[in-house]
This record gives C-alpha cells, structure tokens and sequence, in this order.
C-alpha cells in the first residue's frame, strides 16, 4: 500500500532521479575501469573495446550515462546544500534547485551530443 | 475486489458520495456506501454519518473536530490527512472518497491503527522534556529573537498527528527509523536552552535509525497539515552530526 505515484512530489521525483542515476553509475563504473584497465595492458583488446564502443547503440548509452552523472552530480549538490548550508526560510527545501539540476544535465546532454555529432 | 454496497438516501439535489472505507484489520476489504453529497461537509463529517447511519460497528477515532489534537488522520484517495479539516469538495475524486487506515502503522480495526510505536519513537529519539527549574524558581527569560529559539518555534506546533510518519518512505522501508515526526520535536529540544537533557537527546536522535537515515525526499514536509517542515529539522540534526564527527564526539 504505497502512497500512489500522481501524489508524489518534486522532492520526491528528485529522491527517485538521484537513486536511478547513482546506480546506473554505479553499475557502469566497474566497467568502465575494466576498459581503462585494458588500455594499460594491451594494445589489441582495446582496440576491439574502442571499436565496440563507436557503434551507435553503445555511443546512445555512453551519453546517457554522461546525462545521469551530470544529473547524480547536480541533485547530490542540491542535498548537500539543503543539509549542510542554513535554509532560506521554514520551508524553503530549495525545490528549484531540481530543475536546475535537471537543466544542466540535460545541457550537458547537449554539449555531448554536439560534439559526437561533429565526429 | 467484491464489494458490498451501503446506503443513505441522497439529498434532495439528488446528488451522492460514493465511500469506499477499508474494513478490517491487516487482512480486509474495501466496503462502498452511499451518502448524501452536501454542500459542506468534511471527510469526518461523511465517516460520522455512514457509522451513525448505515454501519454502527465502524470503527474511526477522532476528538477536536478542528485541528487541535492529532487523532483523526487517515488516508484520503492515496493521501495522508486531517480527516477533520479536509473538505470533501476539495479532495473527492469524480464523487469518490478512498478511505484507509495510516500507512506505515499497525491496522487495529478499520480505520484505527496502533500509534504506540509511532510514540514509543518519541521516546527513543529524546523526546521527553527535563528541567532544571523548581517551582520556586522564576520562570526561565528565553529570548524570543535568540537563533536557538526561532529554530525551535519553526518546529514547536507540531501535534503528533501521525500524518509525516505516513507520507515517508524510509520509514516503511526501515521499521526502527524514527520518523519525521520524532526527529522534529528532537529538533525542538535540542535547541531550548531549558532543556536539560539536551546532550542525551542529540546521542539520540544522530544514533542508528536516526537523522541520518533520512533521504531528504520530503514528503513529510509536503504532507504536514500544519506546514512544518520535518525536513528542515532533520537536516539540522545531520549539521549537528557532522559538527560532532569533526569534534570527535562520536
Ligand atoms: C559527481 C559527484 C557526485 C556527487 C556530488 C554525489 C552525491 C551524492 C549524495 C549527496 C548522495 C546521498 C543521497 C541520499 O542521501 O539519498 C549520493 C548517493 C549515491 N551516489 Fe553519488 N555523488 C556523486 C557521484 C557518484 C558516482 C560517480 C556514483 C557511482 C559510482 C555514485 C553513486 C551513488 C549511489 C549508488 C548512491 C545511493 C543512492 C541513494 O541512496 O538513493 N555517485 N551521491
Ligand atoms: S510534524 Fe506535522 S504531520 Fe508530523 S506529526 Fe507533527 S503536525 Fe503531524
Ligand atoms: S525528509 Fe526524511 S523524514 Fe521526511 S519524508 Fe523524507 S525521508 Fe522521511
Ligand atoms: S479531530 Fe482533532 S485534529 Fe482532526
């Protein structure tokens, strides 16, 4: 007996985006120090790795991963403000923090799509 | 689910409520009724008809009828509420009321739950006020103006309605978290100078299941009927916590 989804709240939605994001990057991260890993030891399997991931799907997943670190790093900063820096007011959770959170992920989001795009 | 269909006979304008209340304890289903749809009422007013009127044996509690005393909190269409302040006009959905127990507390029967553990979390979390002061003494001249006590008056009118406990999360996730509620009026004492237990009740509530179990998602905050902020408060015991780890206090 949940409280039902259309109840919840901008702090509750951000609480939702800072938990997927912190583990899709935490399940990415082991990975991604398995490719670095890899570059120190040899010169043939990276290759193979870097070619792997130069195909479209694997690049679409490579940004979305940019825009959950980038999205991980802003709404972590929001809660560590609302924690550790005095509030406004009574209430004031600092709630546009989330969509600013959310604007810079997705900017970043863009700034990388650019540059794929520009090759 | 199959349900059972109760009625009152509609206004004059014809027009009807439909209520589905939870009957039961853990184990239940939804009843329906029926009851006139009148121009003013609240959802306590329409539990007080359909128990006088169709179904003596439902079992609901409430005492002030006005906001004061914390007892008639339920859940409405998926929402923790005063029952006793939420105007029907404002929260029916298509001309239905969803009526359960609290979340996030024991089921006694119907609408009633056990608030024992939400109150015995009182108590783990240094709730309890102690003095210095006789009698005899004068009464204590706290600055009204003083940083230690506006803190505290954000948090003071709390009247431990049960409504936060139900809105979080971490507490249906993690049964021995204190709560909002708790971590709230810890907040308050910490920061009234009368108190003389104040260390005891900081030891308290930045202990395991305390303050720092809280994941700021703030649904207390949306959810207190009286515009408390829970949230705040926990985040000035997590500044406490980490004053006290840098201290080496703990
Ligand atoms: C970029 C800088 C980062 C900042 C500022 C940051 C900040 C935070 C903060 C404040 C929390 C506590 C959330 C809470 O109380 O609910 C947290 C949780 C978490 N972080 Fe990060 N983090 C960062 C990077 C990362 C990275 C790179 C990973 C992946 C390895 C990661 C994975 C997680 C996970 C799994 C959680 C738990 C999520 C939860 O409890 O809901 N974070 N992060
Ligand atoms: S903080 Fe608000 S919602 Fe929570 S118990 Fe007190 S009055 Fe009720
Ligand atoms: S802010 Fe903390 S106490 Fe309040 S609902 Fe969220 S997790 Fe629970
Ligand atoms: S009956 Fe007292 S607060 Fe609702």
């Amino acid at each position: 007996m949940g409280l039902r989804s259309a109840d919840r709240h901008q702090a509750y939605l951000a609480f939702l985006g800072h938990r997927i994001s912190g583990l899709a990057l935490a399940f990415f991260l082991p990975l991604h120090f398995l490719v670095l890993g890899l570059a120190l030891e040899g010169q043939a399997r990276l290759d193979g790795l870097l070619a792997f991931a130069a195909m479209p799907a694997v690049k679409a997943a490579e940004w979305a991963l940019v825009v959950l670190l980038a999205l991980h790093l802003g709404l972590g900063l929001r809660l560590l403000a609302v924690e550790f820096l005095a509030w406004p007011g009574a209430r004031g959770a600092r709630l546009h923090w989330i969509g600013r959170a959310a604007g810079f992920a997705l900017s970043v989001g863009l700034v990388f799509l650019w540059s794929i795009l520009r090759g | 689910m199959n349900e059972v269909e109760r009625t009152v006979p509609a206004t004059e304008e014809g027009r009807s409520l439909t209520v589905r209340i939870w009957r039961g304890a853990q184990d239940g289903e939804f009843v329906s009724y029926a009851v006139p749809w009148r121009a003013n009422q609240t959802v306590l007013d329409v539990v007080t008809e359909i128990q006088r009127r169709i179904e003596p044996a439902l079992a609901y509690r409430f005492s002030c009828r006005v906001g004061v005393c914390g007892s008639c909190a339920m859940t409405v269409n998926g929402k923790p509420r005063w029952t006793c302040r939420s105007h029907v006009g404002h929260v029916h959905e298509d001309g239905v009321l969803t009526l359960e127990p609290l979340r996030n507390l024991p089921r006694i029967k119907d609408l009633v739950v056990d608030m024992s553990g939400f109150f015995d979390k009182w108590q783990q979390a240094g709730g309890r006020f102690s003095g210095t002061a006789t009698r005899h003494d004068p009464p204590a001249a706290v600055d009204p103006y003083s940083r230690k006590r506006r803190l505290a008056d954000a948090a003071i009118e709390c009247i431990n309605c049960g409504v936060c406990h139900a809105a979080c999360d971490v507490v249906a996730w993690k049964p021995d978290y204190l709560g909002p509620a708790a971590l709230n009026r810890a907040w308050t004492l910490v920061n009234d100078e009368r108190h003389a237990g104040a260390r005891d009740t900081l030891k308290r509530a930045l202990a395991d299941g305390g303050c720092c179990a809280c994941h700021t998602q703030g649904g207390c905050m949306a959810h207190c009927p009286l515009g408390l902020s829970p949230t705040g408060s926990i985040a000035g015991l997590k500044r406490l916590a980490l004053l006290e780890f840098f201290k080496g206090g703990r």
